[in-house]
């Protein structure tokens, strides 16, 4: 399984691989918000973190629909899938090395694009923790939708279509974290924890979802 | 050991490809699988892999050590069509990864990464990308990973596309050698492969009917 995981962040770090997209195009899209909505520096900063966690969603979406689906076109899915150790923990494997290669890059380049949005070292402190726990549920959740997705030919923007509507929560939950963390009554820890929970809820059922309709995309 | 197919019929859409096919391989046996394009030599094979669900019928594995329930697709080495190899790996990457991931076998572990490069010839170019390789080399490479680890049934959708004649020649000498340690080979092809003592398994396609030659 090592192996696995180890293969995949390699595969995920050359030419190729996504991962570095995925933080060019989290760039691009915080970078231009305050482009579009003017020099106004208080209300950068108050819409901050939910625009750091909307572009660390669309970002998050967009590599996901290549998780199974290179392993699919070499026929290395066909090997995976005769294997005896159980297909769950194959595709739990994969989507830790999917969010290695892709999720945990965007929670390192978030503190910079807090920057950019005027936050302070709270707020960024904040956005930078719930994102750091909640970007795996985005894998999970996507893993289920790659999977679901993986015989289609052009099955990207489907499969940011099948996840968006289960990534809403984490979104916001993830956001209300950050703000709570910012605005003084509202306490930060039971947003937080929600999110968390998401995450490891996700965590069990994403693979196993995903799992069964790999077995079913046979042909 | 033997494998034993029992009945199997399977479904492409709304149409039976084949049934009632029934074949059981020993130790030390062959069968190339024939037919026209189209006839359900891929289709089968695939069932026996377990990667596809038949309609009816089961594949058997039986052997001494393995425990039972083992399901057949354990003991089996596939290479389809395509190499299962990544083009940004390096060949030594590829192998490596496909020899940790395979468990071993009933205790038998395969060829290390170097034995298998050299027994399909290519032993200086492991270090290169697998995108780098041509055709023919790299259906070699794919070749390679068939016996860095060991499994005993071997089967094998047209191995020999895009090879040239000597490469062909190694082929058959490599599944010869697989057959005499007591392994099995089920090959669809359209070459004769040169191998002597294989069983042919003729699939006439879409009426279903089939006739084993001996």
């Amino acid at each position: 399984m090592m192996a696995l995981l180890t293969r995949d962040l390699k595969l995920s770090l050359r030419a190729g691989g996504g991962a570095l997209i995925g933080v060019l195009f989290f760039t691009a899209v915080v970078a231009v918000i305050p482009f579009g909505v003017g020099p106004d520096l208080n209300l950068l900063a108050r819409i901050g973190p939910a625009i750091v966690w909307v572009g660390a969603l669309l970002s998050a979406l967009l590599g996901l629909d290549r998780m199974f689906q290179t392993d699919r076109e070499d026929g290395s899915l066909d090997l995976m899938l005769m294997q005896e150790h159980p297909l769950t923990l194959t595709v739990l494997v994969k989507c830790l090395a999917h969010w290695l290669g892709h999720g945990l890059p965007l929670v390192i380049a978030s503190p910079l694009l807090g920057l950019f949005m005027n936050m302070d070292e709270v707020a960024i402190g904040a956005t930078m923790a719930t994102l750091l726990v909640g970007t795996p549920a985005l894998t999970f959740i996507g893993a289920v939708g790659a999977a679901v997705a993986v015989a289609l030919p052009r099955g990207g923007l489907l499969v940011s279509i099948l996840v968006l509507p289960l990534a809403i929560p984490v979104l916001i939950f993830g956001v209300s974290a950050a703000y709570a963390a910012v605005e003084e009554p509202t306490p930060f820890l039971p947003p937080f924890l929600i999110l968390v929970a998401i995450t490891m809820f996700f965590a069990v059922l994403g693979p196993f979802g995903a799992a069964l309709a790999l077995r079913n995309a046979g042909d | 050991m033997r494998l034993t197919a029992e009945n199997l019929s399977a479904r492409r859409g709304e149409d039976l490809l084949f049934e009632g096919i029934s074949f059981e391989i020993a130790s030390g046996e062959g069968m190339l699988v024939t037919g026209r394009n189209g006839s359900g030599k891929s289709t089968l094979l695939r069932v026996v892999a377990g990667l596809l669900r038949p309609e009816h019928g089961r594949v058997l594995w039986q052997s001494d050590r393995s425990g039972a329930g083992t399901p057949a697709a354990e003991a089996c080495q596939y290479l389809g069509h395509r190499n299962a190899m990544k083009p940004e790996l390096s060949v030594r990457e590829n192998l490596t990864f496909w020899k940790n991931f395979f468990a071993p076998f009933e205790a038998r572990r395969g060829l290390s990464v170097d034995e298998a490069a050299e027994a399909v010839g290519l032993v200086g170019i492991v270090h290169l990308p697998f995108g780098y390789l041509s055709a023919g080399q790299q259906r070699r490479m794919a070749f390679a990973k068939l016996m860095v680890s060991y499994r005993p049934v071997w089967l094998l959708d047209e191995p020999t596309a895009a090879l040239d004649t000597s490469a062909e020649a190694l082929f058959t000498r490599l599944i010869e050698a697989h057959l005499g340690d007591g392994g099995m080979v089920m090959a669809a092809t359209h070459q004769p492969l040169g191998l002597e003592t294989a069983r042919e398994l003729k699939m006439s396609g879409f009426t279903g009917v089939t006739e084993e030659v001996w």
